[in-house]
């Protein structure tokens, strides 16, 4: 078993799955992977299996930051000193992973930020998301006291401290995002962002659609105020 | 300002303070939390203007205006309860399918067991 684990959760994206877990083994990185089959219709576990992945699979779909949690609750029973996270869908560049373990193995952060807009790739977002990120980035930034170029990255790569709190009841398993940050500053967990490249989403059902952009706003909002409020219970080492 | 408007307001900032505490206390889920935030700062609206509250009475063509505000209040908690229908029934299939695979993992785990036993 090596001391790193990457994580990803994935929902119905069989046609995806394979190739990534593929990609990732051809890499040759010391790294075990673990998909987390979110209750998929589809043959994604089957396909993830194949590949030479662990599958989690939960009895029903709970949503992105749930899956996300149980990998991270997998990784801490196991003992993984590192843990990576990345998208199923392939919006991630698997390659990128040494440069985001980097800084943490280094021990210069608990947890590096893979970020899309710091000039590694192009990337642009629809109208309404680049606001989003720029808005949640900009508030992100003034409470944690450095800059955040993309709060909403699922491309990440953490330490044991990281993992744990993640795997805590104090994650919030709606949309891990911008108040995460906040937490994890609150938590006294180092965080630095690293330029990554990321693709578009190519076709499938995105998180954000619909009446969801209205609901994120107003989460996001409420998260970030009653952080502020709360008391931090994480202590290193506990 | 009248008194019901004063009482309402007392009323809905309670609610409203009420409501972010139970989510900072982690007693109350933040996608929970949407409809009650969003009724409580709609009374603090027609609170502040009133004539508004007058407006939508005509609209719907109720004239009595306090009736109005009673209507407001039987839709908030038609939609409320409505969301708990909602919650319950989701929350019924995942139990529903975790009590189905707790029984399919005994049954592994049984034969495991035995195979174990036989070794």
């Amino acid at each position: 078993m090596s001391d790193t684990l990457i994580i990803i959760p994935a929902h119905d994206e069989d046609g995806k799955v394979g190739e990534l877990v593929g990609r990732i083994k051809s890499l040759g990185l010391d790294a075990d992977v673990a998909v987390v089959d979110d209750g998929s219709k589809d043959g994604t576990a089957r396909a993830a299996r194949d590949a030479g992945a662990t599958v989690l699979s939960l009895p029903f779909n709970i949503g992105y930051g749930g899956a996300l949690q149980t990998g991270f609750r997998y990784a801490l029973s196991k003992g993984y000193s590192y843990a990576v996270q990345l998208d199923a869908d392939g919006q991630h560049e698997p390659a990128y992973i040494p440069k985001l373990i980097e800084p943490v193995k280094a021990g210069l952060a608990d947890v590096a930020m893979g970020s899309r807009f710091l000039g590694a790739g192009e990337y642009t977002s629809t109208f309404m998301r680049g606001l989003g990120i720029k808005v949640f980035g900009r508030i992100a930034s003034s409470i944690i006291g450095r800059k955040v170029t993309d709060p909403t990255t699922g491309f990440q790569a953490m330490d044991r401290e990281v993992i744990r709190f993640y795997a805590s009841d104090s994650y919030p398993v709606d949309f891990p995002d911008a108040d995460v940050l906040i937490m994890l500053h609150r938590a006294g967990l180092k965080s630095v962002e690293v330029p990554v490249v990321m693709y578009p989403r190519a076709e499938g059902k995105s998180m954000h659609s619909g009446l969801k952009p209205l609901y994120y706003v107003f989460k996001m909002f409420l998260s970030i105020l009653v952080t502020l409020l709360r008391k931090n219970t994480f202590r290193r080492g506990g | 300002m009248e008194r019901v408007q004063i009482f309402s307001l007392i009323v809905s900032l309670g609610l409203l303070f009420g409501v972010v505490e139970l989510v900072r206390r982690r007693r109350l889920r933040e996608s929970y939390s949407a409809l009650w935030i969003f009724t409580s700062l709609s009374i603090i609206f027609f609170v502040v203007f009133p004539q508004l509250l007058d407006r939508l009475g005509r609209l719907v063509g109720v004239s009595y205006t306090p009736f109005v505000f009673f209507l407001l209040a039987f839709l908030f908690l038609t939609l409320i309860t409505l969301q708990f229908s909602m919650f319950l029934s989701n929350l019924s299939e995942c139990n529903k399918a975790l009590t189905q695979e707790v029984a399919l993992l005994k049954q592994r785990l049984e034969e495991v067991e035995k195979q174990a036993e036989k070794a």
